[in-house]
């Protein structure tokens, strides 16, 4: 029993870190159709400026909380600029053409991307510190969860909920919801549907860093090429809950997360991703929409 | 146009006359073997200029059983299409002992022909545990510890030394890591002493582990050998500290490496991990590494001190057998030790030479000690 808790834990863990950036997959895809294959880099740009900010204000000799903070919201910033700047140049000038050729464009960015920061940093691994506090749980639960877990889930929650708040009750929120469902609709009748774009693309490229820095704090360490699997394990949770739906990426992640960890735990490591991708194709064959997708209607 | 022809092939005969064979105070002929082109020349090159100064030094001094020694350089370029051609060349060209190849693949080719022709090879670098372990190639030599050896000591220190009865042994799915795992699983149970009590692969890459590292608290292992590289390590070892797990981590030369402690930070100390034996305070490879500066005026390259070791063992066998008769030179190789950079070596009926290998390390203060 306690090893299944022990898994059961893991497995959480570990969908929360794959939601945090499927929620960028599925928020884009739900207002233009589109999958940003770059979305995976943003998240690594955000973890790289993290460390970057964490080294040089732990030089000026700061430390803790206000590290922390600071580590954030430069990410954020970063990630954001990032993000909106793809959309303007990747996808922006094609968004009138056939749906393969943004898909390619995107494919072309998030190689250009890691590149970018491999020629700027270093293709070696780099060390991350960890800038989330450290409390140590009593003992007969610190081998099922620490602290860093903990924050990793509880942040995946606490954004869920405010994402679907932003979604449901805000101005932009139905405008977003508008654009989803008839952007030549909504374009007439007065929403800026540019704007609504760029402002996805910003709020899934934070949410993304938010994820970078949580998730490189876990690990200890990162490199050019974190965003690329992560990535990839990400969109396939968001298609696994249905892609376009809020609570389905979350989710699949969080199906995801456990399949893996369960697989791991009573069958072998071996098999961890024939697994995952197994109950992929098992769920596109009956449910070809995903878990919690709709066929067309109400996208975001 | 017919007398400058004729004039011509004369010229031509007259040179061949001028070259021919020398004269009857025979030399002993050494071939030297390996990749000296192509894009693994690096791996080759060294081992050239290792013999090339080692042969010029024993030239200079009179030579062995007072005959100088005249080196056959062949090149393979790593193919083992072209190592056969090479190998023939080099018999048909009389050579006494050949002192290569460098890739195992060219090497295993190679030796089918020198054994036909009883002809002795030592190997600088080729590391496949195959070649001496089949006992195939009785006419084998090697100056560096083969693949497995890591794996054998690996499990050596666990067991004896760290008393560890239950292991752990896991591996990242790739050839190096893999094939290290699947020696330590051997050894373990070939050993009798410990049981495996959990093999599996991790998925490099994977932004999470703490199900393996879960499945390693549940199989109630003592100590982990893991073969792969630090990456992953260094992953693994993070997340089995912050779970307050004190099960010992045991690793390869892949680990073994400055950047596996700038990652892990804290949670490196107490890691043990294998590297080659480190000899570079050993006087004659510090002999060595001079003479190469002076003669070439750079550093030398891979399996440099390796070349120069087998250059040496096989100097110091055609001397102790006095002739350079196969069975001789063979029972020579593995009864008598021999000073080399790489240390005292002589080689074990398999061929593998005794006295060179791996050491354990251990994470100590942030850096890899050698553990005594």
């Amino acid at each position: 029993m306690d090893y299944f808790v022990e898994l059961f834990v893991g497995g959480l863990t570990r969908g929360s870190i794959y939601a945090l950036i499927a929620l960028g997959y599925t928020m884009v895809y739900g207002i233009i159709e589109l999958i940003n294959f770059a979305h995976g880099e943003i998240y690594m740009i955000g973890a790289f400026t993290a460390l970057i900010v964490a080294t040089v204000l732990a030089m000026s000799g700061m430390s803790g909380i206000s590290v922390l903070v600071l580590a954030f919201l430069v990410a954020v910033l970063y990630s954001a600029c990032h993000g909106f700047t793809v959309e303007k140049i990747a996808y922006k000038p094609l968004r009138g053409a056939s749906r393969l050729s943004p898909l390619i464009s995107a494919i072309g960015m998030s190689i250009f991307l890691q590149n970018y920061v491999m020629l700027a940093q270093t293709s070696d691994f780099l060390p991350f510190p960890n800038l989330l506090p450290e409390l140590p749980f009593m003992e007969p639960y610190a081998h099922i969860m620490g602290s860093t877990e903990f924050i990793i889930v509880a942040t995946t929650a606490v954004v869920m909920i405010l994402l679907t708040i932003l979604i449901k009750f805000t101005r932009i929120g139905k405008a977003m919801r508008a654009t989803a469902q008839d952007r030549n609709m909504a374009m007439l009748v007065g929403v800026n549907v540019n704007r609504i774009i760029s402002m996805t693309f910003i709020i899934g490229s934070s949410l993304a860093a938010v994820g970078g820095v949580l998730i490189a704090s876990h690990i200890g360490r990162i490199n050019f090429y974190i965003g690329f699997i992560a990535g990839i394990k990400a969109f396939t949770a968001a298609v696994l809950g249905g892609i376009g739906s809020i609570p389905g990426a979350v989710l699949g992640s969080l199906v995801l997360g456990w399949t893996e960890s369960f697989a791991t735990g009573y069958v072998s490591s071996d098999y961890e991703d024939v697994f995952a991708f197994a109950l992929l194709v098992l769920i596109l064959i009956f449910r070809p929409s995903g878990l919690l997708g709709r066929s067309t209607t109400q996208k975001v | 146009m017919m007398k400058r022809f004729l004039l011509g092939v004369s010229a031509l005969c007259l040179v061949f006359a001028l070259a021919g064979p020398a004269p009857a105070a025979e030399t002993i002929k050494i071939g030297v073997a390996g990749a000296h082109s192509g894009d693994l020349a690096s791996y080759g090159l060294p081992t050239v200029k290792a013999v090339e100064l080692v042969v010029n030094d024993i030239n200079a001094r009179g030579g062995v059983l007072g005959r100088k020694i005249e080196l056959l350089i062949e090149d393979d370029v790593c193919k083992p299409e072209v190592a056969t051609n090479t190998a023939t060349k080099l018999v048909s060209r009389k050579a006494d002992v050949v002192i290569g190849h460098i890739c195992s693949g060219a090497t295993k080719t190679a030796l089918g022909i020198y054994k036909d022709a009883k002809l002795i090879a030592v190997s600088p670098s080729a590391t496949n545990p195959e070649l001496t372990q089949s006992g195939r190639y009785p006419n084998f030599f090697r100056t560096i510890a083969s693949d497995d050896a890591q794996a054998k000591l690996g499990v050596e220190f666990a067991v004896n030394r760290l008393k560890v009865t239950k292991i752990a042994v896991l591996h990242d799915k790739g050839d190096y890591g893999k094939g290290f795992a699947e020696f330590a699983r051997k050894f373990i149970e070939d050993g009798k002493k410990a049981r495996v009590v959990l093999f599996e692969g991790v998925t490099p890459g994977a932004v999470d582990y703490s199900a393996v590292v879960n499945k390693i608290r549940q199989s109630g292992a003592e100590a982990v050998i893991y073969g792969g590289y630090h990456p992953e390590a260094s992953s693994i070892v993070a997340q089995m500290r912050k779970k307050n797990m004190k099960t010992l981590f045991i690793s390869d030369d892949g680990v073994k490496d400055d950047t596996f402690i700038k990652v892990a930070g804290k949670y490196a100390e107490g890691v043990y991990a294998s590297g080659p034996k480190d000899t570079k305070k050993n006087p004659l490879a510090i002999a060595a590494i001079a003479a190469h500066k002076k003669a070439y005026n750079s550093d030398p390259g891979a399996f440099f001190l390796e070349g120069y070791a087998a250059a040496l063992a096989v100097v110091n066998a055609i001397q102790k057998a006095k002739s350079t008769e196969y069975n001789a030179l063979v029972k020579a190789l593995r009864t008598n030790y021999v000073n080399t950079p790489v240390g005292k070596i002589r080689f074990d009926n398999r061929g593998d030479a005794i006295g060179v290998g791996f050491a354990m390390y251990e994470v100590k203060k942030g850096t890899y000690v050698e553990v005594r």
